[in-house]
């Protein structure tokens, strides 16, 4: 079998169910997203802050944040896999992706709880 | 295996069946994505900060022209990813993988992302 040490769950199958399972909030949230902004009343300033600072929506942007973080780890991953062979440059490219991937989540925890 | 056998991989000569473009479109789309989400992050944050902010990143979509594109673009690839996203799901589950139905699969999925861009466009100008 063969194994790899840089994939997300160290194994296909679960990367596989993780990047459909992740797909699935992210679409949820691009809905509601896309919903609330182009359907919804013209935005305000007290509008905007009030929905962020509800509890609820801030779990579900955590949540969304968290599932995006793995769904790019695995989806960045398959692609560097599959196009940059030398292992040297492969690994930089993933470390720039994984690093660019902590700072989305660190930075956007900040900007949710620092409302 | 016969090393000799002819093989043709130059890209440029093979000739892409629609669902190949609706999967390649789906590829570049996530990555566009993933580096995309610097806007995104920035201008939620700029809008959470402070009223000031808040204003500030209202005028820069209403008339920054650059922050348009770049709103239009990310929407845009959003908007794909998402519909080939769920094309794919479908297919997971096992529809439409013969060769009509998966080439209807591929049509619809390109209609109803072109219409979105096109939507989106008129929505954010
Ligand atoms: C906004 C954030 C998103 C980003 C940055 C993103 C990014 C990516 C990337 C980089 C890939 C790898 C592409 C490949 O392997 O060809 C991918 C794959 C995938 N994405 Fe997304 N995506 C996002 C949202 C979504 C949404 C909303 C859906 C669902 C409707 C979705 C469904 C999928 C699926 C099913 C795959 C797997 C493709 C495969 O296995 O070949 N993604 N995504």
């Amino acid at each position: 079998m063969v194994t790899s040490i840089t994939s997300f769950g160290r194994s296909g199958l679960y990367d596989w169910m993780v990047q459909r399972v992740t797909a699935v909030i992210l679409a949820c949230y691009t809905v509601f997203m896309i919903g609330y902004l182009a359907f919804g009343a013209e935005l305000t300033y007290d509008m905007w802050t009030e929905l962020f600072q509800c509890t609820a929506m801030r779990i579900f942007t955590l949540l969304t944040l968290l599932s995006f973080a793995a769904h790019v780890w695995i989806g960045m991953w398959s692609v560097s896999t599959d196009y940059i062979k030398p292992t040297g440059m492969r690994f930089v490219f993933q470390s720039v992706t994984g690093l660019l991937t902590f700072v989305y989540v660190a930075w956007g925890i900040q900007i949710l709880w620092g409302i | 295996m016969n090393k000799k056998r002819p093989v043709n991989l130059d890209l440029r000569t093979i000739k892409q069946p629609l669902p190949a473009i609706t999967s390649i479109l789906h590829r570049a789309t996530g990555v566009a994505l993933f580096f995309g989400a610097v806007f995104a992050i920035y201008a939620l944050g700029l809008s959470l900060e402070s009223e000031a902010g808040f204003n500030e990143a209202v005028d820069m979509f209403e008339n920054g022209f650059i922050a348009k594109l770049i709103a239009w673009g990310s929407v845009s690839a959003l908007l794909y990813h998402f519909f080939a996203g769920i094309k794919h799901l479908v297919m997971d589950f096992g529809y439409c993988e013969e060769l009509d139905s998966g080439l209807l699969a591929a049509k619809v999925t390109l209609g109803l992302a072109a219409a979105a861009v096109l939507i989106s466009g008129v929505w954010i100008w």
